[in-house]
């Protein structure tokens, strides 16, 4: 179902964190995955987020985080999804977050939050699963 | 000035590859004679080891592997040109390294309190972490600081939160190393007016700010203006304090982050000893005498877990450093040639799972670091891959260093691995690899040119990523995570930073805005806005008026932000 449009993924890191080393490998591990990345560089607003995300009209939006403000700043993005009525968007996050945390963010419908250490094929296998769902409620809305 | 620069370059590399190239006859027969034979019988024939820096090994080295001038010229003696072998002519004997934890995490209260900890176990030098918001030059008032606050170290908005931190703690008798680069000026101003409430003399006070831009842009991405108006604030800074700060090491220039941000080792050396020339440059150009600030220059290196590669370049840094400082920027004082150093043990190399493995992580690039000739030396806590540490996984770093200095007679002789055959040969090609970067850099335009094309960060993305895959193939390891790996990992007990800290800081934030006269902070950030406008007006003397008006942290930055403009980083990806 990914042949003819490659899956499109927006790589962030919404609040304040410069902590970039991950997300650069990720953007190009994905590329190399056949993927179609955009990645809008550091300190974006979770407006500018959720906005770029829109207008990009992206299957996947992949947070990532290492300065534990996670619970604050994902959910920020999540919220702003929920109010701007956007369901045809997985969110997927990532970074240096507690296990205690993770039910909380699946909560939210933030989905993989992976910690340091996981296999990138691991991580592509997830995402290929969240968007093959999001592009089967795509063709069925449409 | 770049053309002299290139062809200085050029030309110690070629003597480096002179030097470096050649076959080792002995090797050669012994080859032939024994190895290839045992090879032909032996299942683990071909294993190839490379280091970080892309240096391939061979099976041993001998003394033909080494130039024969190695004792004479390219180490000398302990203390004395190069300085290979160390800084100082006793090394450890006369006086142990610093050990010096980073520390600071939620309120100035919570950072005040373990800070006091960390002296009553004998720590002798401290260190402060600031959060996000301080480091990016947001109060904690801002919206976007909503959840930051305190999490990855403790948040400064005004001088008060300053006050705090460091309530009981004489500034006269310990020194104060402060992680902040972009808003450096500031928190150096406010620990002045700290030092000034105390009644002890500015010349008296004693420590370090990182205040290293440029590797802001190339690996920890932390800035607020574009690099010209930060390194234009930092030349203040530099002006200031050596005219009014002797024991002030204003700018410690950081290969620590280059090489978290994903660099080899030889990458971090060439990238951070090539920011360092700059800031040399800029202080010549602000006419000031080279032996006059290079002795307050200061070095902070990242140890890794490859223990020889770690501790060469160390060493390959002073011979490059005093060598350069001589010949390229005319120094004459011993001092000036000196490359004084901290390390930080790898947060990389720590791994989230099976915790406990990153103790014996830590000792071992403590061991490097100490063989390596550090001046200070933080060690990681093994459960820094999950968060901020606990105090007990704090306290067993501590003894990590204290076991090192106290029990295992490493300190008592200067470079105990001075001589040693690898040792030297690896030390002689981590500086080579070095000056092929300094070429490399040269030709870009120089350190800020290579900055503002992205040159840096794109080598380190490929290196990184490099690094990615060969860990997912499998083709290096990291124990517990891509080998011997355990099932069902119990989680352990971490730091967590209260909400409350968020609360508070508002809170303190209020009365510091409702107790100020806000006609006097209006007056210091205007005068400020006219410094700043004035490309030769020294801002210092400004931002410490606006700090002992109580200005916050954000309102000063703000006015640089109107002035200078923000910073959009290219793209490399």
């Amino acid at each position: 179902m990914f042949k003819d449009k490659p899956i499109k993924i927006l790589l962030a890191k919404p609040g304040i964190d410069g902590h970039d080393r991950g997300i650069l490998v990720l953007a190009k591990a994905f590329r190399d995955a056949g993927m179609e990345v955009i990645y809008v560089g550091l300190l974006p607003t979770p407006e500018e987020v959720v906005d770029t995300a829109i207008n990009e009209d992206v299957d996947v939006v992949a947070l990532s985080l290492l300065n534990g403000a996670h619970m604050t700043v994902f959910k920020k993005v999540a919220d702003l999804m929920k109010e701007k009525g956007v369901k045809d968007i997985a969110v997927v996050g990532g970074g240096t977050i507690p296990d205690a945390d993770k039910p909380k963010l699946e909560k939210l419908g933030i989905s993989g939050n992976y910690g340091p250490g996981t296999p990138i094929a691991e991580i592509i296998k997830h995402i290929t699963e969240r968007a093959a769902e999001i592009r089967k409620l795509k063709a069925t809305g449409e | 000035m770049v053309k002299d620069s290139q062809s200085y370059w050029s030309s110690k590399l070629m003597a480096l590859r002179e030097q470096n190239s050649g076959n080792n006859p002995d090797y050669e027969t012994w080859k032939g004679r024994t190895l290839d034979p045992w090879n032909r019988n032996a299942s683990s024939a071909g294993m190839e080891s490379v280091n970080s820096s892309g240096i391939i090994s061979k099976e041993v080295y001998t003394s033909g592997d080494i130039p024969q001038n190695t004792e004479k010229e390219l180490l000398g003696m302990p203390g004395e040109f190069p300085f290979t072998r160390g800084v100082y002519p006793d090394m450890y004997r006369g006086r142990r390294w610093t050990m010096r934890m980073f520390s600071g995490f939620g309120t100035p209260e919570d950072t005040n309190r373990r800070l006091k900890y960390l002296i009553k176990h004998g720590e002798s030098g401290l260190s402060i972490a600031f959060d996000m918001p301080t480091l990016y030059g947001f109060d904690c008032d801002n919206t976007r600081a909503d959840g930051e606050i305190g999490k990855c170290g403790v948040n400064v908005s005004s001088l008060k939160d300053m006050e705090v931190i460091f309530k009981g703690i004489d500034l006269s008798q310990v020194s104060t190393s402060m992680t902040i680069n972009a808003p450096a000026a500031i928190l150096t101003a406010m620990y002045i007016a700290v030092g000034k409430k105390k009644n002890i003399p500015i010349a008296d006070l004693a420590g370090t700010v990182q205040a290293d831009i440029l590797k802001e842009y190339i690996a920890q991405k932390e800035w607020i203006y574009p690099p010209e108006a930060h390194l234009r604030l930092i030349r203040d800074m530099m002006v200031y304090c050596t005219e009014n700060m002797p024991k002030w090491n204003y700018i410690s220039i950081s290969g620590y982050h280059i090489r978290e941000a994903g660099s080899s080792a030889v990458q971090e050396l060439a990238f951070t000893l090539a920011d360092g020339f700059h800031y040399v440059e800029m202080g010549q150009e602000a006419g000031l005498d080279v032996d006059d600030f290079s002795p307050r220059l200061s070095f902070f290196f990242n140890s890794s877990i490859n223990f020889f590669e770690e501790i060469a370049k160390m060493r390959a840094a002073r011979r490059i450093w005093a060598t350069v400082l001589k010949e390229k920027y005319g120094a004459r004082k011993t001092r000036s040639l000196l490359l004084r150093f901290h390390t930080q043990t790898s947060g990389y190399t720590l791994t989230w799972q099976q915790p406990l493995n990153n103790i014996i992580r830590t000792t071992i690039e403590g061991l490097a670091a100490v063989l390596g000739g550090t001046q200070s030396l933080h060690t990681n806590s093994y459960d820094e891959a999950w968060a901020l540490p606990s105090e007990d996984a704090v306290k067993i770093a501590l003894r990590t260093q204290q076991i090192i200095a106290e029990e295992t007679g490493i300190p008592d002789v200067v470079d105990p691995l001075g001589g040693s055959y690898y040792l030297e040969w690896l030390t002689n090609r981590m500086e080579e690899e070095a000056y092929r970067y300094f070429e490399e850099i040269e030709k870009v335009g120089g350190i800020l040119e290579a900055v503002k094309v992205g040159y840096l960060q794109k080598e380190i993305a490929a290196t990184s990523y490099r690094r990615q895959i060969r860990l997912e193939e499998g083709k290096e390891i990291m124990v517990g995570v891509n080998k011997h790996v355990e099932e069902g990992e119990q989680p352990i007990s971490i730091l967590r930073i209260s909400k409350k800290a968020q609360k508070q800081q508002l809170d303190r934030l209020k009365e510091v805005k409702g107790d100020r006269d806000e006609k006097k902070v209006l007056e210091a950030l205007k005068d400020l806005e006219g410094a700043m406008m004035k490309e030769n007006e020294n801002t210092m003397p400004y931002i410490l008026r606006a700090v002992e008006a109580y200005a916050t942290l954000e309102e000063i930055s703000n006015i640089g932000r109107k002035v200078f403009g923000p910073w959009k980083e290219p793209v490399i990806v």
